[in-house]
């Protein structure tokens, strides 16, 4: 065998320093941070906005703020108003915020998600119209996607559009899961326009106006009592024939384009729901005698070491991403170790604390209730660990009983046995 | 931030699998259980390949690349549990290569010459100041040799208990409590006073020792405490790599099977029950891949984070090695439990590995220790 060239090398080149770019765009925000963040809105402690209308709106008016000063939209282009830099300035951009301890934009879910979804498949005309005031706050987007009958499978959507004979369409139908739908100007939705073939194929992608004579918004309580998503429902709304995004019959390669994103938010954020293990640590390590327990310490320690991984994951996306690779689904096993990490943690809190962690006013009570249905947010844990298997892996898959057939001959074969 | 490959380190990475996929590995492994022998000895590879000199300074004959370079190494090492002696040499050059009192020892030990072996001992925690050694059985936790006598009549006795390729070394490197104080130090193998006992527990690859020292003459070292503690979470971080590598292989050969395999006329792996336990290694796995940037990167980029990044990548990969052998025996049915299959020799390496070292649990509660600390 060949000698190695050990003076090639230099050490390796993994490293968690910024580039002298990075480090200027971090100069930058951190300046811009430092000089604005006193017209902020306070949304805890001393002075904080309590009135949710109040809130929204001074959170739109800050994300207005942060789009002109540079913090929004990092890497959306520069013509539609965004940064043009790369993912690794956008992760720059929000350990900034954090930093200053500023709230960060209020629409995550539209600049994150839905504007670079209409920036690759919308209209000239769409991206000029809606992209600025997204941006800016000015017009806050929902996610209209799932179903009651449609979360994992979400190409069993029943949701109906009917296209008129000028061009116009009627749509019908509920969605359900969607957050910020209650001040929502706009959102994105997946509609069935043909169900004479197979599922994937007759979907549509569509823009809808939130305040539209047809569209009703109902809160949805979960388990911690509060109303963190909605459902909204559509009857006989009319939409004009411009509302198409990406094409009739082409809804679901739209779709899977907003999951990705919705993969690399995940990917960037890994961390922004609270769920680290610092945090976790302080809570056990206030209690005397809980700190000093071989038990507890043993399952502090299992499960901060698998939080911690996930921010490391979320560093190698980015580093594929910086090179060009789109992030696969396999960014989907840090979800999991998120959410089975903080219910470990929750639980072994709660167990330390005993039942005053499960007051009304507890940080863990909340978590502890908005668990169990993160669980299957975006995918439920079971089609994660599939889907995994499948592309990942490589595993064959389950046998399917809705390839290929008409999605009204699948609803028929289910009405039947029910 | 860039958290890849180097083009080095992928050549370096696949030059060590190259170099050992010459080696009927698992073959031996077996073998060596039937026979009581050992495998193939394969000390002449690592020297061919200049892994010995890996953590050692160009200045003192060595390649002087860092954790992360011999976390790779390992990690193929681990793939085909290959009996390579470096989770005792490097954490021992480690430490000499911080201490100019034993600079003229560097050379040889760099070429692989010499081979060096480590004496671990766990540095002190949030709970205890005491440092303390691995016992030969139960929990309560061994104390640190001591010296007696100073400078170059400097004499050390103690037990260390499971030291990993420490028989057949030519140095030994550890540490005593010279007047209390937690001091590096370097004995020859051969020296009156040191006597190493083979032992061998459950999986062949793995060559230990139970070190005794009684008055045995050693040259004291000046590394600084610190170094003595980094040690010790590099050796954490290697046994990671190690483990996170037999699980990338177990993965490999577990998932061939699943897709081969027909039950009910479909492929096992397509059944959910499954393709579920491979993915829950597979996310084992890529967290621990993870820590290890995370380990390799902190041990010079924030040397404050190292114990905690290393005995993280421990915790993590070392429950995985578990769930991954575990998992390969039970997709591949009844075959799995025989003495033909390659599974065993995994489980083996997982029940073995789990309570080297300190054993996984003690990496998780260093992991909680550090970060109660911090709180």
């Amino acid at each position: 065998m060949e000698a190695i060239d050990w003076s090639v090398n230099q050490g390796g080149d993994v490293d968690l320093d910024d580039t002298p770019e990075q480090a200027a765009y971090r100069a930058q925000a951190r300046a811009w941070l430092e000089q604005h963040k006193s017209e902020a809105p306070v949304l805890t402690g001393p002075g904080a906005l309590k009135d949710e209308d109040e809130i929204v709106a001074a959170r739109r008016a800050w994300q207005g703020k942060l789009a002109e000063g540079g913090l929004a939209g990092v890497t959306w282009p520069q013509e539609y108003g965004g940064q043009g830099k790369g993912p690794i300035d956008q992760v720059i951009c929000n350990q900034e915020i954090a930093r200053a301890g500023v709230p960060g934009i209020l629409d995550a879910i539209g600049v994150g998600m839905l504007g670079p979804t209409i920036i690759a498949h919308g209209a000239e005309e769409q991206k000029a119209r809606y992209l600025g005031p997204m941006l800016h706050g000015d017009e806050v987007w929902c996610q209209l996607f799932s179903e009651p009958a449609a979360g994992s499978d979400l190409a069993a959507v029943q949701t109906r559009a009917r296209q008129q004979e000028d061009g116009s369409w009627r749509l019908s139908g509920q969605k359900v899961w969607t957050t910020n739908a209650q001040f929502a100007s706009y959102g994105l939705l997946l509609a069935r326009t043909d169900p004479d073939v197979p599922k994937h194929k007759g979907m549509t992608m569509f823009i809808v106006p939130m305040d539209a004579p047809g569209v009703t918004v109902r809160g949805l309580r979960q388990i911690s009592g509060e109303a963190e998503f909605n459902e909204v429902f559509f009857d006989d709304l009319s939409l004009d024939a411009d509302a198409v995004v990406g094409g009739v019959g082409n809804g679901w390669g739209t779709a899977l384009t907003t999951l990705m994103f919705e993969r690399v938010t995940i990917g960037l954020g890994g961390e922004g729901l609270g769920y680290n293990s610092n945090r976790f640590a302080a809570a056990i390590a206030a209690d005397a005698h809980a700190r000093r327990d071989p038990e507890v310490r043993r399952q502090l320690g299992e499960l901060a070491a698998e939080l911690m991984a996930v921010r490391f994951t979320g560093y190698r996306t980015l580093t594929a991403l910086q090179q060009g690779q789109i992030p696969g689904p396999e960014a989907g096993l840090a979800k999991v170790t998120i959410v089975n990490g903080a219910i470990k943690a929750g639980d072994l809190i709660a167990d330390v604390v005993g039942p005053d962690a499960l007051s009304t006013d507890s940080e863990w009570a909340y978590m502890i209730s908005f668990l169990p249905g993160l669980k299957s947010a975006g995918g439920t844990e079971e089609i994660l660990r599939n889907m995994i298997g499948e592309r990942v892996l490589g595993l064959p898959s389950e046998p399917r009983l809705d390839k290929g057939i008409p999605f009204s001959e699948l609803r028929a074969k289910e009405a039947a046995k029910a | 931030m860039n958290l890849a490959l180097s083009d080095e380190q992928v050549l370096l990475r696949e030059a060590a699998r190259g170099a050992l996929s010459r080696f009927k590995t698992l073959e031996e492994a077996r073998e060596a259980l039937d026979s009581g022998g050992s495998p193939t000895d394969l000390w002449p590879t690592a020297k061919e390949a200049g892994w010995p000199g890996l953590l050692i300074d160009e200045a003192h004959g060595g390649a002087g690349l860092d954790a992360f370079d011999a976390m790779l190494v390992l990690g193929e090492c681990g793939r085909v549990l290959a009996a390579v002696a470096l989770l005792g040499h490097l954490p021992a050059t480690a430490i000499l290569n911080d201490s100019p009192a034993a600079a003229s020892l560097l050379g040889d030990l760099a070429s692989g010459e010499r081979r060096a072996a480590y004496l671990p001992a766990r540095p002190p925690d949030d709970l205890s100041e005491s440092w303390s050694v691995d016992p030969a059985s139960g929990m309560e936790r061994g104390a640190l040799p001591t010296a007696a006598g100073a400078g170059d009549d400097a004499k050390v006795s103690g037990r260390i208990a499971f030291a990993p390729d420490s028989p057949g070394a030519d140095v030994l490197v550890g540490m005593a409590l010279v007047d209390g104080q937690p001091t590096g130090f370097a004995v020859e193998a051969a020296a009156t006073g040191v006597s190493i006992e083979s032992v061998r527990r459950y999986d062949a690859t793995r060559a230990l020792g139970h070190v005794t020292l009684q008055d045995a003459p050693v040259t004291l070292l000046d590394a600084p405490e610190r170094s003595l503690a980094d040690a010790w979470h590099l050796t954490q971080a290697l046994i990671a790599a190690e483990s996170l590598g037999a699980v990338e292989s177990a993965l490999d050969v577990s998932v061939a099977y699943a897709k081969d395999r027909y039950t009910f006329g479909r492929a096992i792996g397509s059944y959910q029950a499954v393709k579920h336990s491979l993915t829950e290694v597979l996310r084992q796995l890529e967290n621990g891949r993870s820590l290890l940037y995370y380990a390799g990167w902190s041990r010079r980029g924030a040397p404050e984070e190292f114990p905690l990044a290393a005995n993280a990548a421990r915790s993590v990969a070392g429950r995985a090695l578990d769930t991954a052998a575990r998992t390969m025996i039970s997709v591949h049915g009844g075959i799995g439990a025989t003495w033909e299959h390659d599974a065993p020799l995994y489980f083996r390496r997982a029940q073995l590995t789990r309570r080297l070292l300190g054993g996984t649990e003690l990496a998780s509660d260093r992991v909680a220790g550090e970060l109660i600390a911090k709180a």
